[in-house]
Order: C-alpha cells, then sequence, then structure tokens
C-alpha cells in the first residue's frame, strides 16, 4: 500500500480541489476539513502499523525518477519521521479548524496553501532521496511565502521576501553539498551517501554547506532574525504551522544529514553548534524576556526552545566519540526529539491563543491587555496551561525533553548542563511576566471586559493541543518507543569513524 | 579534373527535407498573401502553423537514428541528435510566437504578412544553423536569421522606440557577423579548409604550431561573435533596448527560438570546430558566464519595465546556459541544451502573459501593470507565479531542475568557484522574480475590475498549457533530460 505516497499527494490535490470548486468560502473550508481529516486519519496506521523491531526504514516506496541521475521517487519512514508526519498531520487539522473565522478573504487560496504545505512537510519526512528531500524541502516555501504575503500583517510583504529570500539562501549551499555528493557516490540515495568514503576536509565543506541549510531553518543564533518578522507577520495559522512545523524540518535535517553523512565534520565543530545553541537558549530568552508583542516574544522562545533541540543533537556526538557512552547519546537525541514534538504541541497552541485575542481586540500588544482571566475564563485557563509547557513545568510535555537534554548534556559537561539549565529560570520569568501582564490582574481597558470567551471552534483547537501537550508530559513512553529504534541506530552510527 | 567528393548526391536532398518543405511553404504562403485581404490575414497565420507543424513532422520522422548522423552536400549540412532536438523546439517556439502574437499583433494594426514570413524564413535559417555542417552553412544560417530579426524588430516602424532598438540591433548585429567572419577567415587561413569537422581534426594547437597565434585570434573572434549573438555580457548592450523596443511577440522570438538556434551555434562552432582548444575556449566562456550573472541580475534588480528586466534576466540566464559549455564534455553540452530549452519554454509564458494582458494602445510592459492580479484572475496569476518561481529556480519547478543540471555539470568539472558565483547571483536573482509575485499576490490592483481577456481561445489554452508544462517537466522531466543526453550521446 502506498500510504506514504497517499499522505503527500492527497493534501496536494485536496489543494487543486479546493481552488477549484471553492469559490464558495463555506465549501472550500468543509473541503479542506475534510482533506486534513482524511489525512490525520490516513497517518495514524503509519504509527499502529509501525514494526519498532529494527531500524530499517518502514512503509517504503521506490520508483526510478531520473534514471540519469540515478534519482529515485524514494519514501520511507522510521519512528523519528512518523512522529514529525503524525504532528503535521495532527496540526494541519487544527489549523484549518483555527482559520474557519479569521480568514474570510480569499478563502480557497488560503486554504490550499495550507494544504499544499501540509502535503510538502510530509514529503520532506518521507523522502529517503536527498533530491526529492530538497525538492519538497525547497517547495514548501512557495506556499508559506503566499500565506504570509496575502494574509499577513502590514509589514507582510517585508517580512515574506526575507523569510523567502533568507531560507533559500542557506538551502542553495545545501544543495551544492548534495550535488558533491552525487559526484562521489553516482546517486542521491541518503543511505549511499551515509555509506560515502569522505576525507576530513571534505567532511567539513559539506558539513558547512548542511549546516547553512538547516541552522537557518531552525533557525540558530545568528541567522534566526527570519523568524520574529516573519511570526509576527503572519496570519495565525501561518505562525502555528511555521512554529510546530517548519522549524522542526532544520532539525530533522541535521538528524538525517549531518550526522550520519558528516560525522567526523560533526564532531569536529560540535562546540561550535553547541555554543551557538547555548546562546540561542541564555541569549534570546533574554530578547525575548524584554518583547513587547506577544507574537514576537513566543518567536524569540521557539528560538529558545530550538536551541534545544541542536543542543541534544550534538552533544549526543560529544558524548559518543569522546566519553564512548552512547546512552547518554541516546538520551539527548531522544531528548531533542520530545523536545521537538512538545514545541509542536506547545508554540502551535501559544500561537493559536494569540491568534484567539488578536481575532477579538486586532493587537498583539501585551500593554493593551490585562486581567483577560476576568473576561475569558476558559481561554485563561488553557492559555496557563500551555505557558507552563514553555517554562517545562513538570507533567507538561515542554518538562521532558528539556530534562533529558539537560540530564545527557551533565554526562559529558556539567558546565553545559548548568548554562541550558538556565532557560529554565529565563523561560519562566518572560513567560509568567506575560502572563502576569495579559491574562492576570485588573481587566485592562474597557475592550478586554468586552471579550467574550472561547466559542467552541476554539476549544476544540485549544483543547487538542492542550491533550497532546499533556499526554508527552504524563505518558511520553509511546512516543520515545516509537523513536527508540531509529534513535538507536543513529547513536550507533556515530559510532563510526568514515576518514 | 572532377574532385570525387564535389559530386552532388541527390539523395542529399532527402536529408535536407524538412528544410526545403519550410522553404517551399514559406514561399507559397508569401505567394498566397499576396492575394489576401487585412481581414483574411488569419489565414496566413493558419497556414503559417501548418508549414510549422509540417516542418515538424518532417524532422521527428525522417530523424536519424539515435547516436547516428547523417552529413549531406560533403559535410556541409548535418543531420544528427542534436539538431533534431534544437528545431522541434524551434519550430515549436516561433509556433508559440505565431499563437501568441496573433491578437497582439492585430490590435497593433502589425498582423501583416511579413511578420509571418520574416518568421518562417528566421525560422528556416535556425535550422540551417543548427545543422551547420561548415563555417558558410553557419554564416548562411546565422544571416538569414539575423536579417530576417533585423526586419522583424523594426516592424512597428511609426514607433521611434521600435526603431531605435532595431538600427541598435542592426548596427551591433551587424559588427558581431563581421567580427564572427573575421575570426571564421583566420581559421580557414590557418587550416585551409571550412569544413567544421576537418577544421577539428587538422587545427594544431600545440606550442610549436605556426599557426598558434592565428587559430587563438580566431577562436577570440568566434567567442566574441558568439557572446554577442547571445547576448552574454559584456556583448550585452543591445539586449535591453531591443527586448523593450520591439513589439512583444518579436521579443519572444528573440528572446527564445533565437537563443536555441545561437546554442547551437554555439556547439557547432566550438565543440565541432574548436574541440581542440577546449581549454582555452572553456575558459573564456567560464569569464563570460560569471560576467553575465553578475551583471545580468544585479541590473535587473534595478528594473521597472518588465521586459527590460526579462532582457536582464535572459543575461543571467545565458550566463548559466555558458556554464554547461565549461564542463566541456557531452554531459555538459546536454546539461546546457536542457537548460536553453528550460528558458525559452518559461520565457514563452512570460511574454506570453504580457501580451495577454496588452490591450489595444496599452502595453502592460510596467511591472506594476501585474498589480493584484491575483484578485482580477487568479488563474492567470497563477500561471505567472509559475513562470516566476521556475525563472528563480524553485523546485518543484522545471526551472529548479535546469539549473541543477548545469550545477552539476560545472560541479562535475571540478569548477567549484564558478559553481558559487552562480548560487550566489542564483539568490540575487530570486529578489526580482519574487518582487512580480509579490505585486501579482500582494499588491492592491489599480483597478480592481476582472482581467478582461482576449478572445482568442488558442492564445489561452496554450498559454495555459505552457505554465502548467513548467510545473509537469518540474515532476516528470527525466524523458527531456534522457532525450538531450542522447542527442549528445552522453552517458547519464
Amino acid at each position: 500500500m502506498h500510504l506514504l505516497s497517499l499522505l503527500i499527494w492527497l493534501p496536494i490535490l485536496g489543494a487543486v480541489a479546493v481552488l477549484a470548486f471553492g469559490r464558495q468560502a463555506n465549501t472550500a473550508r468543509w473541503l479542506s476539513l475534510a482533506v486534513a481529516l482524511a489525512t490525520f486519519a490516513l497517518s495514524i496506521p503509519l504509527w499502529t502499523g509501525y514494526v519498532p523491531a529494527g531500524p530499517a526504514m518502514q512503509f517504503v516506496e521506490q520508483l526510478a525518477w531520473i534514471p540519469a541521475l540515478k534519482a529515485n521517487y524514494a519514501l520511507g519512514v522510521d519512528g523519528i519521521a512518523i512522529a514529525l508526519i503524525v504532528l503535521t498531520t495532527f496540526t494541519s487539522v487544527l489549523v484549518v479548524i483555527g482559520s474557519w473565522g479569521p480568514i474570510d478573504n480569499r478563502v480557497s487560496q488560503y486554504m490550499a496553501s495550507m494544504l499544499a504545505l501540509e502535503g510538502l512537510l510530509v514529503g520532506v519526512f518521507a523522502a529517503t532521496d536527498a533530491l526529492l528531500f530538497y525538492v519538497f524541502f525547497e517547495g514548501m516555501l512557495i506556499p508559506m511565502f503566499i500565506i504570509i504575503g496575502i494574509w499577513g500583517g502590514p509589514r507582510r510583504v517585508y517580512a515574506t521576501l526575507k523569510f523567502f529570500i533568507y531560507t533559500f539562501l542557506g538551502s542553495i549551499f545545501m544543495l551544492v553539498g548534495l550535488i558533491y555528493l552525487h559526484m562521489k557516490t553516482g546517486e542521491f540515495s541518503l543511505a549511499a551517501f551515509a555509506h560515502a568514503p569522505l576525507s576530513t576536509r571534505e567532511q567539513a565543506w559539506l558539513f558547512f554547506a548542511f549546516l547553512a541549510g538547516f541552522a537557518i531553518k531552525v533557525p540558530m543564533w545568528p541567522v534566526h532574525t527570519w523568524l520574529p518578522d516573519a511570526h509576527v507577520e503572519a496570519p495565525t495559522g501561518g505562525s502555528v504551522i511555521l512554529a510546530a512545523i517548519m522549524l522542526k524540518v532544520g532539525g530533522y535535517g541535521f538528524i538525517r544529514f549531518s550526522l550520519p553523512i558528516t560525522p567526523d565534520a560533526s564532531q569536529e565543530y560540535a562546540w561550535l553548534v553547541i555554543a551557538l545553541s547555548l546562546i540561542a537558549v541564555i541569549y534570546i530568552g533574554y530578547v525575548a524576556l524584554v518583547q513587547e508583542d506577544m507574537k514576537k516574544l513566543i518567536a524569540y522562545s521557539s528560538v529558545a526552545h530550538m536551541g534545544f533541540v541542536t543542543l541534544g543533537i550534538f552533544i549526543a556526538l560529544a558524548l559518543v566519540r569522546v566519553d564512548g557512552n552512547p546512552d547518554g547519546a541516546r538520551l539527548g537525541i531522544q531528548g531533542a526529539m520530545v523536545q521537538m514534538i512538545s514545541h509542536g504541541f506547545v508554540s502551535g497552541a501559544l500561537f493559536s491563543c494569540i491568534g484567539v485575542m488578536y481575532d477579538r481586540l486586532h493587537t498583539r500588544m501585551i500593554k493593551d491587555y490585562g486581567g483577560v482571566a476576568n473576561s475569558m475564563p476558559w481561554f485563561a485557563a488553557f492559555a496557563v496551561l500551555f505557558a507552563m509547557a514553555n517554562c517545562g513545568l513538570p507533567g507538561t510535555s515542554g518538562f521532558v525533553g528539556e530534562f533529558m537534554v539537560i540530564l545527557s548534556a551533565f554526562q559529558t559537561s556539567p558546565l553545559v548542563a548548568l548554562l541550558a539549565a538556565f532557560t529554565l529560570i529565563i523561560s519562566a520569568a518572560y513567560t509568567l511576566w506575560l502572563v502576569k501582564r495579559v491574562i492576570f490582574g485588573e481587566v485592562g481597558n474597557d475592550k478586554v471586559a468586552k471579550m467574550k470567551d472561547l466559542d467552541a471552534r476554539e476549544w476544540i483547537v485549544l483543547g487538542a493541543f492542550a491533550l497532546g501537550v499533556l499526554a508527552v508530559g504524563i505518558y511520553p513512553k509511546p512516543l520515545t518507543d516509537l523513536m527508540e529504534p531509529a534513535v538507536l541506530q543513529i547513536v550507533q552510527q556515530l559510532g563510526l569513524a568514515k576518514a | 579534373m572532377i574532385m570525387p567528393e564535389s559530386t552532388f548526391n541527390p539523395s542529399d536532398l532527402w536529408t535536407l527535407l524538412p528544410e526545403l518543405f519550410l522553404l517551399g511553404a514559406t514561399c507559397a504562403i508569401l505567394l498566397i498573401d499576396l492575394f489576401l485581404k487585412p481581414s483574411q490575414r488569419d489565414i496566413t497565420h493558419l497556414l503559417s502553423l501548418l508549414a510549422l507543424l509540417g516542418a515538424g513532422v518532417l524532422v521527428w520522422t525522417g530523424a536519424p537514428a539515435v547516436g547516428q548522423g547523417v552529413a549531406a552536400f560533403n559535410g556541409m549540412f548535418l543531420r544528427d541528435g542534436m539538431a533534431t532536438v534544437l528545431k522541434l523546439f524551434v519550430l515549436l517556439m516561433t509556433g508559440l510566437v505565431a499563437v501568441y502574437g496573433r491578437g497582439y499583433m492585430r490590435e497593433r494594426k502589425l498582423q501583416v504578412g511579413e511578420f509571418y514570413l520574416l518568421l518562417l524564413f528566421a525560422t528556416l535559417g535556425m535550422m540551417l544553423l543548427v545543422s551547420a555542417g561548415s563555417l558558410v552553412t553557419v554564416y548562411v544560417g546565422l544571416e538569414l536569421l539575423t536579417l530576417s530579426s533585423y526586419a522583424l524588430v523594426a516592424l512597428n516602424r511609426d514607433s521611434s522606440i521600435s526603431s531605435e532598438a532595431a538600427i541598435k540591433y542592426f548596427v551591433l548585429g551587424a559588427m558581431a557577423s563581421g567580427l564572427l567572419l573575421y575570426g571564421m577567415s583566420m581559421i580557414y587561413g590557418a587550416t585551409g579548409t571550412l569544413d567544421l569537422a576537418k577544421i577539428h581534426a587538422i587545427a594544431d594547437f600545440s606550442a610549436n604550431s605556426p599557426h598558434r597565434t592565428l587559430l587563438a585570434f580566431g577562436l577570440v573572434f568566434l567567442v566574441v561573435g558568439i557572446g554577442f549573438k547571445l547576448g552574454a555580457a559584456p556583448f550585452h548592450m543591445w539586449l535591453p533596448d531591443v527586448y523593450q523596443g520591439a513589439p512583444t511577440a518579436i521579443t519572444l522570438f528573440i528572446g527564445s527560438s533565437s537563443k536555441l538556434a545561437a546554442f547551437g551555434m554555439t556547439y557547432r562552432l566550438l565543440e565541432g570546430a574548436m574541440g581542440g582548444m577546449q581549454p582555452h575556449w572553456t575558459l573564456m566562456l567560464g569569464v563570460l558566464a560569471a560576467l553575465s550573472l553578475a551583471i545580468g541580475n544585479v541590473f535587473a534588480i534595478a528594473q521597472s519595465n518588465l521586459k527590460r528586466m526579462l532582457a536582464y534576466s535572459t543575461i543571467s540566464h545565458v550566463g548559466f546556459l555558458l556554464l554547461g559549455f565549461v564542463n566541456g564534455t557531452a554531459v555538459g553540452y546536454a546539461a546546457a541544451m536542457f537548460y536553453t530549452i528550460s528558458y525559452v519554454l518559461m520565457a514563452g509564458v512570460a511574454f506570453g502573459m504580457i501580451m495577454l494582458l496588452a490591450r489595444a494602445g496599452f502595453e502592460a510592459e510596467e511591472i506594476d501593470d501585474f498589480k493584484g492580479l491575483n484578485r482580477r484572475n487568479p488563474w492567470y496569476a497563477g500561471v505567472m507565479a509559475l513562470a516566476m518561481f521556475s525563472l528563480a529556480g524553485v523546485p518543484p519547478l522545471f526551472g529548479f531542475f535546469a539549473k541543477l543540471m548545469v550545477l552539476k555539470a560545472v560541479i562535475d568539472a571540478g569548477q567549484m568557484w564558478l559553481a558559487i558565483v552562480a548560487i550566489v547571483f542564483a539568490i540575487v536573482g530570486l529578489y526580482y522574480y519574487l518582487r512580480v509575485v509579490k505585486v501579482m499576490y500582494f499588491d492592491a490592483p489599480q483597478d480592481d475590475t476582472p482581467l478582461a481577456l482576449p478572445g482568442d481561445r488558442a492564445f489561452r489554452w496554450v498559454l495555459s498549457a505552457n505554465g502548467l508544462a513548467l510545473l509537469a517537466l518540474g515532476i516528470g522531466w527525466s524523458p527531456l533530460l534522457e532525450w538531450c543526453y542522447r542527442a549528445f550521446g552522453a552517458q547519464g
């Protein structure tokens, strides 16, 4: 059964159908919801049908695409990819529901862009051929460019151009790396790349080519500056997809490309990535503290939290290579992955919360709010839950990933762990301060007093995110079990030097 | 004494059948058109399309087997894989020019018989050019093409901009032809033959060769002439003015079909004749490519006129095309040809859209004329967006894969620095293509009325198909690539 192909092409064909038949806004909405729900339903068997016995790719599909280059339409997933694909299909449903009311202008185009984006994102996570990966990786810029540019805020054109050019810049260097690897191996399959014999020098060049592509996507400090702009200007749905899923593509890329293809260079330059991650965690945390725009605050908080992902991935290298401690490395990568999934839920939920408030008052400034809990008690409950998850309160998903990463970092360098642990204080500071100023306290002004509590649609969205946050926070075992074989294989690969 | 090799072999005429057919058909149309009233010009239009179609069928059916070439008239005329591919696309693009230009030219009172006849003669010239086996055939084909092109640019004789463009084109083009001819004469002097294959065999470029200087100068003149014809920097000065000044249908013709022919000429002259000096001309072309990429992309940013912007973008695409030659193997030429084909298809959509938006007395050639197109007509905004993303080289569109193949050829050749230059300027280029998308999608339209589409249904359908082809070829580009590879006998 071509389940993966179905998951990629169903939303894309759905997008075409929405464009063709969605002249009425409601037709477009219902049709998109049907497509998104169907895609989500189809992604469940991926999880349940996955056999956690071995590290091999499953649900494999292979078709000759360009025989002259030995590039294939090759799909396959392991536990890591499955978790991200399910996150994608899950979030897409919520984005469609969340955009039901707020988007009332050119609805069919908006919904079609979202569905196309969903298909391309699934493609990124499912591709096992580097060229195919690159096509999906770049292709997803187009719908996001349109989403921010048409439905975004006042500075949307600046933000969307910056977003597009910035990310294109990084990934095209990655393309050169891929062509070089093709020259070495004669094919484009990731498995062949992983076994290509590469000298230390070649690995270093390739490592930086990949770093350019993925660091901008994650984004890591100092190439994160496109993200706050894009987030602030994007419509709520765009922000949710951007934070919850698109950023994960960067982390996923590090795991799929940098670690297996350039293990020695990754080890050599792990200090660099770790340092950049720590700067992201601490410095960007302080930057978040002073933001006056809620979306910008959450955007910076995203950068800081994604710092944990890169930290976990590269600390694992140090653990395997220097300390010979594969268990610790397993913990680090596992933690990075849990952090990715958790951040998907938390950031998606927080951006949805801001969207809910923005739909009522049409401002994102913190100073325009205050005492929202008085007029919107249900909303406040959700918002506080997500805020707690953002600061990593035990019992929420935010705690699990960060704790695992810090724990593994401690095994190689207590100093790194200590610095990383600062985040618990800083993120608590900016998140709780935000909650205090926006949700609690006296009612800020008359407009806030008139805000209506959540409607059914918003309930569904926030409720679903809350379920995800709590499920991963209280019982992460199904998730870690799912990813375990893939993580073990990565750790094992890391042990093998190439050059 | 009769030289045995100079005998006339009647079966050679069969090899030349597509060209002879097109010539006959053109002459017939020339006569028929004399008896037609201006209101009956569509008959000429249809006959021209039929002539192109007929020539295409003959090219296709009579194509020699894969990997083989047929030479006629003692090697003056070659019919090989490359010629087949290029001729088919030349005929296709000329057909598109006729289809797209019909309403546009009529509204400007330019849908005259000369338009079609000059197009057909130019096409004939291009077919000769890409099949040329001797310096004479190259020159004859080139002159037939360029003389027709000068006249086409000047077709709108009441427009001072058009006339200025035509004069510039003529003066600079004639100079380029002269330089080319001068180079040819030097090579003839050094080798004593006009036959490209023989030149390849005879030309001695070793350090102690007595003809070394002569050959080197000849080569330089050839490269300069080729640079002029392709519009590669620093020989690009004519291109923006001509693109802007010519009627848009003619701009499309110069930007598409002639580029295919110029590619063929470059291959015939440099690889076909001067293959022995490959290290020298690859270096020259590398410099031209880097300059073209830089100048084309940087100057395009400053343009507010879409035709002028596309002109500078053409210069940058010519740079990419030349990068394929830098590789200097069959794989590189195949990549360059693949790139040229992708470029002409994209140019077809871009200029087609300009003609679609134009009305009588109104040229939609400013970028601002595309403002808010998405609200006025989402379908054609989408078609134009496909062309722009494809020109910028964003996957999954065709233009990306063409760039990929050229970059691969460059990296395979070990010229990493050229690949980096190409990439840096591809990012610069991204900006101005995105600006068009931005204007169409994010800006408010100048007037909110739905777009008044031309009644010509064929034009609209073909343009839409052309736009969707960029997407379709982006997903299934393998057959076309294989075809290009086979044309040069390259191993994938």
